[in-house]
């Protein structure tokens, strides 16, 4: 409970504020972890489909484990699981990419702009949010995709878009809220500057951090979103991601059958993926709020305390 | 007192909002969704006009009659409690549907959800309180099986426990064969245990963010002055945890319960099309499944109605638990 101020910050004025940011960057193991998984299952979907095979095409050994040709086995119709991994790799960051643009627009359009104008516009955009916010996502998703025969992977990514940026904004518009009212920002305010500027340079950039981890928030749920709406049978039509992969396994009874080289893997990219991304939320988590940082034994190990030292840190927080 | 109201009025307007959508979408999708209709029911059997009549009337295109007009009927028919019949289970009404459901759906998903936020908020206060215990290094695994897709996770305890060493039932809500449904010991024992396997992944899958956000909070609240305070006191332990930390620190968790809610009612969907359980959520993909209209419009609806009855609940409730919110109002 004693631990308050961040010595970084008060001894090396001297040095810039990217050395600094670099030196923590490469220390904060989480972000490291998160971004190394995260970036090769990126590279697999970019480059995998390039070099795998054509996934649709059928070959006369059904459902037949991994190894030999098929690095990981057949589907009961005879298509290679790694081909059609790496083209479901490539569909599902697609959903996740767009899904995580738009809810970057709306949530930023109506959480930050509409707490920073202030007055109707903010009541106006508040109760919207609040509205899209209660109103129950999944069920609306499957109403919506059942009327709509024949998908495309963007009509599932904007449905799944419409209802998830809510709650990002909500998140934004507090902050934004905190935000006009610090010092500087009167400052600047009465110093004679735009609106506009003042939003674009001195709200905006502080706002990034918090953008980054609601964006990632936004991907990892459009992901799993996306996979259980095709699960269910529901997602795009004709395309491959995770969830597609997952639905045919088990209408194809892979479960049933012990076919694990099937349905194992795309429920496994979805899990690493999805913690790569938490991993790298929880280190910005970590690099916005100084609290959760200080506090944890890695974070005080950097400080160069003994081990002594380290025992006396720990029982003066209990 | 204007808290209150203010609190009602937003949800009436959610409420309204929520029901417009419920109108307006049939209406905006591409292509006639009559002619569709009418064209998967043509291949089940003849359909006769009244058929015709019935769901153009349900999804109002082209039936010459102005849309506000329209508009005013289905709210009117709402109002009335009419939700139509249902075409997959033909001829039951869609609100004897839900009322056959529903119990399920609240029961299996409604328990499960409090165990895990119950849980989460527990563990979790005792890994805030103290850092760096094997419960503070349980976390990072427990937030793993968070970011596994529910179903997936779902499908391997399935495949394990239901087909491998066969502990549980593969699907169903009780023993179909064995007891008949009522308040009797036997039908109980059956529910609960084709229960338990759905409601132990439910609570495996969720219980890792309640932690989180308990800890965290929990961790920001030791660091203000007042928790110093009722140390230098001389309080015991056991209190400052319980009544000086954690009861602060729950407060966000309280407000995520009422979102998560309303995740979770949607989230049986997936539950119960993986177990077959006979709740809510199988009737809405049957009713999709089937192309029943008037059944989904009902039962998104009923979700609907539950979320922000859920949310309302936990408003009201924070008021009494916060007395911040009060005062600001």
């Amino acid at each position: 409970m004693t631990m308050t101020t961040e010595p970084a910050a008060t001894t090396t004025e001297t040095k810039s504020t990217s050395t600094i940011a670099v030196r923590r960057f490469a220390r904060n193991g989480k972000l490291v972890a998160g971004l190394v998984i995260g970036g090769a299952i990126v590279l697999f979907g970019l480059l995998g489909p390039l070099v795998t095979q054509d996934p649709s095409l059928v070959h006369d050994q059904g459902l037949t484990g991994p190894g030999g040709d098929h690095w990981l086995g057949t589907t009961q119709t005879g298509q290679d699981v790694l081909a059609q991994l790496a083209h479901g790799t490539r569909g599902s960051l697609a959903v996740g990419a767009i899904v995580g643009v738009l809810t970057l627009i709306l949530s930023a359009f109506f959480g930050v702009v509409g707490a920073y104008a202030g007055g109707w516009v903010d009541e106006a955009f508040s109760l919207f949010t609040n509205i899209m916010l209660v109103i129950p996502g999944l069920p609306l998703v499957i109403v919506i995709s059942s009327y709509v025969p024949d998908k495309s992977i963007w009509l599932v990514s904007v449905v799944l878009a419409i209802t998830s940026w809510a709650g990002s904004a909500r998140v934004l518009r507090g902050y934004t809220l905190s935000l006009r009212n610090r010092d500087y920002v009167l400052a600047s305010r009465v110093a004679g500057e735009k609106r506009r500027r003042i939003l674009a340079v001195e709200i905006l950039p502080n706002l990034i951090p918090l953008f980054a981890s609601q964006v990632v928030f936004a991907v990892i749920f459009a992901i799993l979103g996306e996979a259980g709406l095709s699960y269910l049978g529901l997602g795009a039509s004709g395309s491959f991601t995770w969830g597609t992969m997952l639905y045919y396994a088990q209408n194809g009874l892979a479960l049933r059958l012990g076919a694990w080289w099937w349905f194992v893997p795309p429920g496994l990219l979805l899990a690493l993926f999805g913690a790569a991304l938490s991993l790298i939320n929880f280190s910005i988590d970590e690099i916005i709020n100084p609290k959760l940082r200080d506090q944890t034994r890695a974070a005080r190990k950097s400080w160069r305390m003994s081990r002594e030292q380290l025992s006396k840190a720990k029982e003066a927080t209990l | 007192m204007r808290y209150l109201l203010r609190k009602l009025g937003f949800y009436l307007v959610a409420l309204w909002a929520a029901l417009t959508v419920n109108f307006f979408v049939p209406r905006l999708m591409p292509g006639d969704p009559v002619e569709i209709l009418i064209s998967k029911l043509g291949q089940r059997g003849p359909v006769t006009p009244q058929m015709r009549a019935s769901v153009e009337a349900l999804l109002g295109t082209d039936s010459g009659e102005p849309l506000w007009r329209q508009y005013v009927d289905y709210l009117g028919n709402l109002a009335h409690g009419d939700l139509g019949v249902s075409v997959t289970f033909f001829p039951a009404s869609v609100g004897s549907i839900i009322e056959q459901t529903l119990p399920w759906t609240i029961g299996l998903i409604g328990l499960a959800t409090i165990i895990s936020f119950l849980a989460g908020v527990g563990l979790g206060a005792a890994a805030g309180w103290k850092r760096g215990s094997w419960l503070d290094n349980l976390i990072p695994v427990t937030t793993m099986f968070q970011s596994v897709p529910y179903f997936w996770l779902a499908l391997i305890l399935l495949f394990a426990f239901g087909s491998v060493w066969q502990l549980f039932p593969l699907n169903g809500g009780y023993d179909v064969y064995t007891v008949t449904p009522g308040w009797n010991g036997p039908f109980l024992g059956s529910v609960l245990y084709y229960g338990a396997l759905p409601a132990i992944t439910i609570v495996l899958s969720s219980v890792g963010g309640w932690m989180l956000g308990m800890r965290n909070m929990m961790v920001s609240t030791l660091s203000e002055d007042y928790l110093v305070t009722a140390e230098a006191k001389g309080l015991r332990p056991g209190r400052i945890m319980l009544r000086y930390a954690a009861r602060n620190a729950i407060l966000p968790s309280v407000s995520g319960f009422a979102i998560s809610l309303g995740f979770v009612v949607a989230g049986s969907i997936v539950t119960e099309a993986v177990f077959s359980y006979p709740g809510i959520g199988s009737a809405l993909l049957q009713s999709v499944g089937g192309n029943d209209y008037a059944l989904m419009q009902g039962i998104f609806l009923v979700i609907t109605l539950s979320v922000l009855g859920a949310n309302l609940l936990v408003d009201l409730l924070y008021s009494v638990i916060d007395p911040r919110t009060r005062a600001r109002a």
